[in-house]
């Protein structure tokens, strides 16, 4: 393993409340020390930061990454590769593979692929239920020694109460994270824009806040009873937002992200019956919006994914009824980050903060730190690096993103995996359409 | 819907009623009135559109609806293709992009669209190649603009100028296509006032950003109203929650002569029909002398007549530009 | 947009009097008068009066049987078309006020053959200005000129009828 010196750059580390220019020393993988050299030091290699901010490396909450089931819209290599060049490091891949991920042998295939990948790390999410069906129990314990981090519902909310409370429990018993996204499934029935002006004017059935709402208010009554810490995913509504703050301050042991879209875009992105704008959750008022934004400020929201849900080019290029939910994020998901510095919602070791350290801890993965021991996941950011978005300018297999023709600025020009160069690759991979 | 007019502020789809210009709404009632002339004749046919092809593209069955544009299309002397894709045995798994390319290979120059989706009328115009028209018959929840400008004409032709009327649109306002694309036009059209009457689980949200008063209460929203349009209630609605039943839903909601007496003396009932007897009408209003349903259907035809001759006329001349002149 | 000097009630006062002959060299008694929408009906309306004809005159619109639909598509104020009698085994008096290429009078004839077979129709033009292509003639004509073809000689009406040239050379 080389030993490595990232020379100059100004490292953001919230886990150590650092924000100031530093060296970095890498050795066996792991950060060395922020700072000064130690003694005896010699790099193998030296990567010049200077003018770039050197942080941790991102840490993403749910990224499909489509293998096994749909390889036509990504695979893990592919993905992992974009991840790694948008400077994400780790990611947590929902189990709603197909097969579903709730047996060993799927989360040790997609461990081998993500090995062969060497780019950013997989995480798979086993499922908290048999195939997801929210019936019988998965095999969480045999999932933990596979290798997963955390259980989740995947995307299929459980709709049964008391299962979920068992399931929540059994979790609980094996120290594994529960990652549910919160969805009244009778509420969502049909709906797939926010039930709203948007949905009224086009004509699309639509999903009224009480949808997130009421499975908050569900899962929140099974944490005060039960204690099992949860992670909520993907909130939508402003409402959801309050809920968790309150069960926050009543020290419930909870933790919610949101999609980093859904602090930029609202319903009225799906006018004209765009395709790009469906989501799950759907895009919701610009109240909603704004109360996600400042949920994320106050840290209520400690963590910002991407939802990652590559698609092919047919999955979009249908009425908007037979379309497919999800966008494309991997290669957005740091320069809109940074965008929201640029708004002046959060300063940079917030947003920082909110795209590593606060996604690590949800997953209870000890990432998202620069601090000395740590694994070395860096990312080596040029937050002025302007680029359009287009269709090439992706990395991800997913062209399908409603911020096609944005503007965005910030780059990872390097990105090291466990202390080795991920990105830029070894060949020289040719570097991102400037403007 | 910047889709449906070219640069020009030409009509070249016609998708919805929403965001058209009031001269463009005029005048397609105004052409149509032309028609409805053409229509009393013994001879109903005019060679407007000789040797040009008509598809219809149903994917959801509906005869009414397929046979007024036929005929519409038959008396402009197109050729017609119906393609019902509904009953077809290729229509499964077909992508929608292939099925079009097929067609257009075909030659063709418009396609009057029927689908259950909303949305897929403006899809397809999107997608269609260059010359193509697309008529949209109805999509899903969205839009049925040609409905919507044949209520409009008739109103127009019994009433006059829709500027000084009140006009209720009531019943199944959450699922229904014409509404929202009645609101469009009559207020478009500069109609006076729309209200919207149903009961709470039947309306959409936000329905007053479109305009319209809302009342759930149907005694009070008919007070003073020129003109009633009822709306098709489905059986469906009893299944999930939406209704208690039919025989509750007409005891509030059903239009009888006691409650024609709240409107305006000489109000007209209209409803797109089929009319559902004794849950939406009683059978003595939907036969009374104030229903003007038979006019509606009379006045389907001109109506798509207008739309298909202005979808389907040449590009390059402004539409209030002195084409009389170009060949005298 | 010019004025002209075209002598309106001269012109209807000469193809009333020609009219008058060829109607009565054919022995028509009672011709209906039918005027091409828009300035054709106003000719019709003053021939009428001179003509002293019984049946009410008759308008017809041809935006639907033009042949430069798809080319040009509808004109945007399409009147209706109103022939108050039969026109089976009637005579009939065809009236527009410009006759150019031929393609408003072919039209003309086959929109009024939807109401009825006339057992002949006559045409009369307040002015023929000469470019036909169409092997169509007035048998009437209240003066002929030669325009050039990007030209356009428009009646304006109803009330006074008045000649304008538009576009072209003037």
């Amino acid at each position: 393993m080389s030993r490595i010196h990232v020379r100059g750059g100004h490292v953001v580390d919230p886990a150590c409340g650092l924000s100031e220019p530093r060296d970095v020393y890498i050795a066996d993988g792991r950060i060395l020390a922020v700072g000064e050299a130690p003694a005896g030091f010699t790099a193998d290699r030296t990567i010049a930061a200077e003018g770039q901010v050197v942080a941790p490396g991102l840490v993403d909450t749910a990224a499909r990454l489509r293998e096994p089931g749909a390889s036509r819209k990504g695979g893990i290599i592919p993905e992992a590769q974009a991840a790694a060049a948008g400077g994400i490091t780790t990611l947590a891949y929902p189990p709603d593979t197909r097969p579903v991920m709730d047996t060993p042998s799927v989360v040790e295939l997609v461990h081998s692929r993500c090995q062969a990948a060497g780019a950013a790390r997989v995480q798979p999410l086993g499922a908290l239920t048999r195939n997801l069906e929210g019936e019988y129990l998965a095999e969480m314990a045999a999932l933990r020694d596979a290798g997963c981090v955390a259980v989740s519902d995947g995307g299929h909310p459980v709709a049964n109460a008391l299962v979920l409370r068992r399931a929540m429990d059994y979790a609980a018993t094996f120290s594994l994270p529960v990652m549910l996204t919160p969805e009244d499934p009778a509420l969502a029935e049909g709906g797939r824009v926010h039930e709203g002006e948007t949905a009224t004017r086009l004509g699309l059935p639509g999903q009224p806040a009480a949808t997130e709402t009421a499975a908050v208010g569900q899962i929140l009554a099974l944490v005060e009873e039960s204690g099992t810490p949860i992670h909520l995913g993907r909130l939508s509504t402003a409402r959801a937002a309050e809920m968790v703050a309150e069960a926050q301050r009543a020290r419930l042991p909870v933790t919610a992200d949101v999609a980093i879209h859904q602090l930029l875009l609202t319903e009225h992105n799906c006018d004209e019956y765009n395709t790009e704008a469906l989501v799950r959750p759907p895009f919701r008022t610009a109240a909603d919006r704004d109360g996600l934004r400042r949920a994320v400020a106050e840290g209520t929201i400690s963590a910002i994914c991407s939802d990652h849900q590559p698609h092919d080019p047919d999955a979009k290029a249908c009425p908007f009824a037979d379309s497919e939910a999800g966008l494309s994020g991997l290669d957005t998901l740091l320069p809109l980050a940074l965008r929201l510095v640029d708004e002046g919602l959060l300063s940079l070791a917030e947003a920082i903060h909110r795209v590593c350290l606060g996604p690590a801890r949800a997953l209870g993965l000890p990432a998202g730190t620069l601090a000395p021991g740590s694994i070395a996941d860096i990312a080596i950011i040029d937050p002025r690096a302007a680029w359009r978005v287009t269709p090439e300018s992706l990395r991800s297999r997913g062209r399908n993103t409603p911020f096609i023709g944005w503007d965005l600025a910030g780059q990872a020009t390097a990105t090291l995996v466990g202390g080795r160069v991920a990105h830029p690759g070894n060949e020289a991979e040719p570097s991102r359409r400037q403007l | 819907m910047s889709v449906q007019l070219d640069p020009q502020g030409q009509l070249r789809h016609l998708i919805n009623t929403e965001g058209l210009p009031r001269d463009l709404l005029t005048r397609i009632l105004d052409t149509a009135e032309s028609f409805s002339e053409v229509l009393g004749k013994s001879v109903k046919k005019v060679p407007l559109l000789r040797g040009r092809t008509i598809v219809n593209l149903f994917f959801e069955p509906s005869t009414r609806t397929r046979t007024t544009f036929e005929l519409a299309a038959q008396r402009l002397s197109a050729d017609v293709l119906n393609i019902d894709v509904a009953t077809s045995s290729t229509s499964k798994g077909e992508n929608l992009l292939d099925m079009l390319r097929n067609l257009e290979a075909m030659q063709c120059d418009a396609f009057v669209v029927r689908h259950a989706d909303s949305g897929a009328a403006e899809f397809i115009a999107r997608n269609v190649a260059p010359g193509v028209s697309v008529i949209n018959a109805g999509d899903g929840r969205h839009a049925h603009p040609t409905q919507a400008l044949l209520d409009a004409f008739t109103i127009r032709r019994q009433k006059g100028p829709l500027e000084p009327l009140t006009i209720a649109i009531v019943g199944d306002i959450l699922h229904s296509r014409v509404a929202r694309s009645q609101i469009h036009a009559l207020l478009g059209l500069g109609a006076g006032e729309v209200r919207v009457i149903a009961p709470r689980t039947l309306l959409p949200r936000a329905i007053e950003r479109l305009g319209v008063r809302v009342h759930e209460d149907m005694d009070a929203g008919l007070e003073g109203a020129d003109v009633v349009m009822m709306l098709r209630l489905q059986h469906e609605r009893m299944q999930g929650a939406l209704l208690p039943s039919e025989g509750e839903f007409f005891s509030r909601y059903g239009l009888t002569e006691q409650r024609l007496e709240r409107t305006h003396p000489e109000a007209i009932v209209m409803h797109p029909g089929p009319v559902n007897r004794g849950v939406e009408l009683d059978p003595r209003v939907a036969d009374g002398p104030r229903s003007v349903i038979l006019q509606q259907v009379t006045n389907g035809i001109a109506v798509r007549m207008a739309v298909m001759s202005i979808v389907l006329g040449g590009q390059g001349e402004a539409p209030t530009g002195p084409i009389e002149e170009v060949a005298g | 947009m010019s004025e002209t000097d075209l002598d309106i009630p001269q012109l209807l006062d000469s193809v009333a009097a020609a009219a008058t002959n060829e109607l009565q060299a054919r022995e028509i008694r009672s011709p209906i008068l039918v005027g091409i929408h828009t300035g054709g009906v106003w000719v019709a309306e003053a021939l009428h009066e001179r003509l002293q004809a019984r049946p009410p005159v008759g308008t017809l619109e041809v935006a639907f049987h033009r042949d430069d639909h798809a080319s040009s598509g509808l004109k945007a104020a399409v009147q209706s078309s109103e022939v108050p009698v039969s026109l089976q085994d009637q005579p009939v008096l065809l009236v527009d006020d410009v006759i150019h290429t031929g393609r408003t009078t072919r039209a003309a004839l086959n929109a009024l053959f939807d109401y009825g077979r006339p057992s002949q129709v006559l045409l009369a033009v307040l002015v023929d200005r000469g470019g036909r292509e169409l092997p169509i003639q007035p048998d009437i004509a209240g003066t002929r000129l030669t325009l050039p073809a990007g030209q356009r000689l428009k009646l304006r009406g109803p009330e006074p009828l008045r000649f304008t040239l538009e576009g072209g050379p003037s």
